[in-house]
């Protein structure tokens, strides 16, 4: 759908640690992301899954530089982000959607205030009239009327919550945004209609996602391509379609063999791929590929050093020493 | 719709769901006002009886303490018995409630009116109540601004510690245990003896209330807003975890925003609650040192400082200790039960 389109954001080995603490003055480092590079074109969308706990949230905010990078590359639009001046700059273009849309808004701010923020914090406006029509038009983009302006956010459902704090994230007129887990607080009608709403924005505002989530139908209908992390690591990434037609790294296999079916009678048929035993912690991941304690297929080879991740097919990545064998 | 004519029909009546008219409609939509945190404070606060008999107090305290001296015939440090020119006339001294003097007996036996000395005088032929009104005066001011003081070096350090963490709040909260650790009444009773000495309040504004509250001032500010940076840098740093402040730095906010506009909102009811406590505080120090007579410059009076002087007369005059102390209790219980009020009605953990 992009694939001629230029990466508007990329990222090179991305490493980010943060350290423990182990008692009086020790400290141990936790991966949460370790060594992750991707792209995403202009206008896709890129879907992120994985487990609880396998450092997607923090790649997110990584990308956003709200927490500093042990290691790697940011590129945005062709430049890497370093400086302070350049990070003043992302924020101006690329911003975020919280997965809790209780805790995402300040409950001693009225839901303009909430939605005007990022317009105050850059000085976006000149008169308050301005910024009052400014207001009024993100939450027209968001379903929302102009009688909600004045009231706090302790008064609206979870559904409408979210609604704003995506308003916010589009007052700035983002071409990036990343949304973490952005409808996983909610029930599933309200899921519904907040990822239409998403896909009719995309179009309009011409807006790139990295859509974070551990929902697979979701993550599906949504994106373009589509990425699964495993313990800090990426494993694959693919487009939508590849991926749940035909994964290839055998950790994505049994991530969609877990995809519910709508249809019983597809069910029964169906095979599950049941892992044993649980995702190893971070702090003690095991060595070379990660996946290794719970994959069918790993041999000694997999102990001894990560897989490269490799580009098998056309836009298909795959981390696996065993790809050839398995397949 | 149970339709009359037909009793046993299963027809619905059609007219019952015709689209409802503009007028039905708007009986329907029933937007309640917004209500804010604050205001739904105030209203739990005003249920509450005694506070709410307390802060009728205390406005009335402050009232009186603010108006009386304006319309009150007499001042707090004219001696009744002195005039220029003659004997000092000492039936002024020592006056029991409602008595007068001789000059003043005179004048009443002329037919002109003469106001009464409600408390009556002290041993200089003071009247005895107005002194009362500037001592109640002295003490407030001491408290309240005292409290300010505290409020704002809390404030601004226990914000800085809670919100940057780390190296930065680790130095800053062991400065607050060596305060902590200090005896802050000695320290107060030291510096004061050598800021008497060193401050030279001469010839200023200052000089009425006298070097003594000024050091007591400067004690305030060194050493008791050690609890409030405590108690703010808690709030902070449980605050600062949430995702409003995140999303706050996704829009580029820096420090200053996030805790002026996020953190200290969100802990607003804290930081009212604790400095209303402050208060009633303040004033039993400040009528404790005056008590010693560490506190105002005579002729200046202040509540202890009254109590202290009416030591002298405990037998003949024992209202005079007991109507300093009377309203000391006033004050700092009132300020006491209205502040737990405050707790009552803004702590939302509390009321959960």
């Amino acid at each position: 759908m992009h694939e001629g389109a230029a990466p508007l954001v990329e990222v090179k080995g991305l490493k980010q640690y943060f350290d423990i603490n182990m008692g009086f003055f020790r400290t141990k480092p936790l991966k949460a992301v370790d060594d992750v590079s991707f792209a995403i074109r202009k206008g896709e969308t890129l879907g992120l899954v994985g487990e609880s706990g396998c450092g997607k949230t923090t790649v997110g905010r990584t990308l956003l530089h709200l927490y500093e990078p042990t290691g790697g590359e940011i590129w945005y639009n062709g430049k890497q982000v370093v400086t302070k001046d350049d990070i003043t700059e992302l924020r101006k273009k690329a911003t975020m959607v919280f997965q809790d849309p209780y805790s995402s808004l300040n409950p001693r701010m009225t839901v303009s205030d909430i939605v005007a923020e990022p317009l105050d914090i850059h000085h976006m406006y000149k008169t308050k009239q301005e910024r009052q029509d400014r207001v009024l038009e993100l939450m027209g983009y968001v379903g929302l009327n102009s009688e909600h302006a004045s009231r706090y956010a302790h008064e609206f459902s979870g559904g409408q919550r979210q609604r704003i704090g995506i308003a916010r994230s589009l007052a700035v007129n983002p071409e990036f945004i990343v949304c973490d887990e952005p409808v996983s607080a909610l029930d599933v009608s309200i899921q519904a209609q907040v990822i239409n709403m998403f896909d009719d924005l995309q179009d309009k505002l011409d807006l790139t996602y990295l859509f974070i989530a551990h929902d697979l139908l979701v993550v599906r209908h949504i994106s373009d391509r589509i990425a699964v992390m495993y313990l800090g690591k990426m494993v694959e990434l693919a487009s939508a379609d590849e991926i749940y037609n035909r994964p290839l790294h055998p950790y994505s296999r049994s991530l969609l063999s877990a995809v519910p079916l709508p249809d019983p009678r597809a069910a029964r048929a169906h095979k599950r791929i049941v892992l044993t035993g649980d995702i190893p912690s971070p702090l003690n991941a095991p060595s070379g590929c990660p996946f290794r304690t719970r994959c069918p297929y790993a041999k000694e080879v997999c102990a001894q050093s990560m897989p490269p991740f490799e580009e098998v097919e056309t836009d298909h990545f795959v981390a696996c020493h065993r790809l050839k064998e398995i397949s | 719709m149970f339709s009359p004519n037909k009793p046993f029909s299963l027809q619905q009546d059609p007219d019952a769901f015709l689209p409802a008219s503009e007028a039905e409609k708007e009986q329907i939509t029933q937007l309640r006002p917004s209500s804010t945190f604050f205001r739904d404070g105030v209203k739990r606060l005003l249920k509450n009886k005694v506070a709410t008999f307390s802060l009728i107090m205390i406005v009335l305290v402050t009232l009186a303490s603010i108006i009386l001296p304006s319309v009150w015939p007499y001042s707090y440090e004219k001696m009744l018995g002195v005039r220029p020119g003659r004997p000092v006339d000492s039936s002024y001294n020592n006056l029991a409630p409602f008595e007068y003097g001789k000059t003043e007996l005179k004048k009443i036996e002329a037919g002109e009116k003469v106001f009464p000395h409600v408390f009556g005088t002290d041993a200089h032929g003071r009247d005895y109540f107005i002194r009362v009104v500037y001592g109640t005066r002295i003490s407030l001011a001491v408290g309240f601004f005292a409290s300010i003081i505290v409020l704002i070096i809390g404030m601004t350090i226990g914000s800085i510690a809670g919100y940057f963490g780390g190296k930065v709040d680790l130095l800053i909260m062991r400065i607050v245990d060596i305060i902590y650790s200090l005896p802050d009444m000695l320290v107060i009773i030291l510096l004061a003896v050598v800021m008497g000495q060193v401050l030279n309040v001469q010839g200023t504004v200052l000089e009425k209330i006298g070097s003594n509250i000024i050091s007591m001032f400067i004690v305030f500010a060194m050493l008791y807003w050690v609890s409030m940076a405590r108690l703010i840098r808690g709030q902070l740093l449980s605050l600062r975890k949430q995702e409003y402040v995140l999303a706050s730095q996704v829009a580029g906010a820096k420090g200053k925003w996030i805790i002026t506009k996020h953190l200290l909102p969100n802990s607003i009811s804290v930081i009212i609650i604790s400095t209303a406590l402050q208060i009633p505080n303040a004033i039993f120090t400040e009528s404790f040192l005056s008590f010693l007579g560490l506190g105002v410059n005579a002729p200046m009076p202040s509540l202890g400082s009254l109590a202290s002087d009416a030591l002298n007369g405990i037998s003949s005059y024992t209202y005079r200790l007991i109507i300093p102390a009377l309203v000391i209790c006033l004050i700092v219980l009132s300020l006491n039960l209205f502040g737990d009020g405050l707790r009552d009605a803004f702590d939302p953990k509390l009321n959960a």
